[in-house]
């Protein structure tokens, strides 16, 4: 929370324009989400986590989602009229846009989120630096730093060398969980693996629909599809 | 610094008990497609970390084919919102 107090003027105006599209979609997603919540409160860890998991597969965070991106990439679309057409760095750009839009989906309730969106932040004031140093820190490019940590605790059969190898890896590949230990990793990779289902899911039908594809081929096509028709008719695009 | 934050990791581990690690892992574990391909019953954390590493590979590869995709879409097409009209009447 203490990074996010440092950088929270710009992250709070990125939240309050994703707020201001979609105040009421996201009044209703909470009424059901406390809904959600009320019905499995065993404890509340298992609370906490449903939560957290359930809303990833619900329509209205794909609907919430689809229209983010849809906004995301106009504004990617429009502003790169002069850097050069070349498709690696275009798909970059779409893939940062996708994972931005999919942070502000998760209203920052998870460390991943607050990662990503920290991270980007920093890439977009400090861009001349960076390039001087010759670091890249994105989210994407975790794995090319290939040092492997091991930290022996020998208290508990969990904490084993090659299990906390692999949570160093894992940690690495989800965003913001650099140093975390088990239990954390393991909370965050939940979250970020539905996360990324539904925006696999969203861009699929989004690609399809571009591509004036079948849409109407499968049922969850249709769906999915009509979803994005949905949110399109409901808002008209900045500059046409 | 450092002693003081492995330090830490010692208490914070300590005060996580092991049943809720074990929950936390099957939980992940029933998020892996795997799961629904044979019924394994590796639950050791190894292998389900290295599902969920490989995983979430899988996940970032494909996302990033899509957004190379979309961007060739969008470059493509000028009028997106057109085509998007026009399969919209279509349907």
């Amino acid at each position: 929370m203490a990074s996010s107090t440092l950088i929270s003027d710009p992250v709070t105006n990125i939240m309050e324009r994703a707020r201001d599209s979609s105040k009421r979609r996201k009044k209703k997603k909470i009424q059901r989400q406390s809904s959600d919540g009320g019905r499995d409160q065993t404890t509340q860890n298992s609370s906490n986590n449903n939560n957290q998991i359930i809303p990833w597969k619900s329509e209205v965070q794909q609907q919430v989602y689809s229209s983010k991106l849809l906004q995301a990439l106009r504004n990617v679309r429009i502003s790169p009229g002069t850097s050069p057409p070349s498709v690696p760095r275009r798909g970059r750009a779409v893939r940062e846009a996708a994972d931005r839009v999919l942070a502000v989906t998760a209203k920052g309730r998870t460390r991943w989120s607050r990662a990503i969106l920290t991270n980007k932040l920093t890439l977009k004031f400090m861009k001349s630096k960076r390039r001087q140093r010759g670091t890249a820190v994105t989210a994407t490019g975790n794995s090319r730093l290939k040092k492997p940590r091991v930290s022996i605790l020998k208290l508990k059969t969990k904490n084993l060398p090659a299990v906390q190898r692999k949570t160093r890896v894992l940690g690495r590949l989800v965003p913001g969980c650099r140093k975390q230990p088990l239990p954390v990793v393991l909370e965050e990779a939940t979250d970020y693996i539905a996360a990324l289902e539904m925006q696999v899911k969203a861009m699929a039908a989004l690609a399809d629909l571009l591509s004036g594809g079948s849409s109407s081929s499968s049922g969850s096509g249709t769906g999915t599809g009509a979803m994005i028709l949905n949110q399109l008719s409901l808002r008209q695009p900045p500059s046409s | 610094m450092s002693s003081r934050r492995s330090r830490s990791r010692q208490t914070a581990a300590s005060m996580i008990t092991d049943d809720q690690i074990n929950d936390l892992v099957s939980r992940l574990h029933q998020l892996l497609p795997e799961i629904r391909n044979r019924c394994s019953d590796k639950v050791s954390a190894a292998g389900v970390l290295q599902e969920t590493c490989s995983y979430i590979r899988s996940l970032h590869r494909e996302v990033d084919d899509l957004s190379d995709r979309l961007s060739e879409l969008l470059d493509n097409t000028d009028s997106t919102l057109a085509s998007i009209i026009r399969s919209q009447l279509m349907q």
